[in-house]
């Protein structure tokens, strides 16, 4: 996830990533990781990084992190469970794939290149 | 093509839902979906979160999720439904510049399945998880890509050029796609963005060449032509598994 401060909120943290914070820890799936502090409101991006094995690359020029995806298990999949992907249509609503919830769904990547 | 048979299998409790990957937005996704007028959810992931939630390494990909919400197969090649293929053809100008027709002759060695990979769909679509193809949820960890610690840093050196980019400062997103490819180097992706971003002139193929031309430096390692040829094109997509 793209950040423009390495202090975020859960909220914005748990929609990006999938991952929850719970009283045990940063968790997806079964999959839980304890954490040295709990988060209250804002997230401390570098302690959490570090808690998590999460890469943080910077681009100092513009002010700006990104917080790759976990790779816990060594696969990109930790869960089987289906992260509620958020994304924009052509006219920038937001879709949320869990409203399709009780439907097979087939999500098909594609690219105008 | 996709979307007829998404009008087939809807009545099934079938949803079909694509997403556009391109860091340029909706720019280029629009005539693409405009011209298709969707009845299904069309979505735009400027960033490539499909590669970071599902690890996409190629399009098209398809993944498929129960109704209960869970993925049931992983991230996989999704060739389109065999009986239209030949009617999916794109109209071509007279005019192909040699490198594009190079690139298409590359593109015929590309192998997939269509006929196994859509028996599949129906049987799913039919049985639910009862289908053979449903794949349990350790099968489906297991067949998700490999992810190492490099390789998610490399996804996030990749969010940062394609935001860069969008920046407008095309020289450190070059920087950090650099990074990416370095980092993720089975990711298709992840280069063809990077490299469909230095247009070939304004033509119909700008974006499809994703190689050097004349006259212009080339800010990467490999192009679609070298690479391709290097790791032979019937390697493009991992060959579809039941």
């Amino acid at each position: 996830m793209l950040l423009k401060s390495l202090h975020i909120s859960v909220p914005d943290f748990e929609k990006a990533t999938g991952w929850h914070i719970k009283p045990e820890g940063a968790c997806k799936g079964d999959v839980c990781i304890p954490l040295t502090q709990q988060p209250t409101e804002l997230i401390d991006i570098e302690q959490l990084a570090a808690d998590m094995s999460l890469p943080l690359a910077s681009e100092p020029d513009h002010d700006v992190w990104a917080l790759g995806p976990d790779s816990i298990g060594g696969r990109a999949l930790t869960t089987a469970e289906a992260p509620n992907l958020t994304l924009p249509d052509l006219d920038g609503n937001l879709f949320e794939l869990s409203s399709l919830k009780g439907q097979k769904i087939l999500v098909y990547a594609w690219a105008p290149y | 093509m996709w979307q007829e048979l998404r009008e087939e299998l809807h009545p099934q409790g079938f949803e079909l839902v694509t997403v556009g990957l391109d860091t340029l937005g909706a720019a280029d996704c629009r005539a693409f979906i405009e011209a298709a007028n969707p009845a299904h959810p069309s979505l735009i992931d400027q960033h490539h979160v499909m590669a970071d939630l599902f690890g996409v390494v190629n399009i098209p990909s398809s993944i498929w999720i129960n109704e209960a919400g869970m993925i049931v197969r992983p991230a996989e090649a999704a060739p389109p439904p065999p009986a239209n293929a030949a009617a999916t053809a794109p109209q071509m100008p007279d005019e192909i510049p040699q490198r594009m027709l190079d690139i298409m002759t590359e593109a015929t060695k590309i192998q997939s399945d269509p006929d196994a990979y859509h028996h599949a769909l129906k049987d799913w679509v039919e049985k639910g998880d009862d289908s053979e193809f449903a794949l349990d949820a350790e099968t489906v960890i297991a067949r998700s890509r490999p992810r190492d610690h490099d390789k998610a840093l490399g996804h996030a050196h990749f969010e940062l050029a394609s935001y860069l980019e969008t920046e407008g400062d095309h020289k450190l997103a070059i920087k950090h796609f650099r990074e990416a490819h370095r980092l993720v180097p089975d990711s298709w992706t992840f280069r063809r963005q990077a490299w469909s971003l230095e247009k070939a002139g304004d033509g119909l193929f700008a974006r499809f060449m994703q190689g050097p031309s004349t006259g212009k430096d080339w800010p990467y390692e490999g192009d679609w032509l070298t690479d391709i040829r290097a790791e032979g094109a019937e390697n493009y997509y991992e060959s579809w598994r039941p």
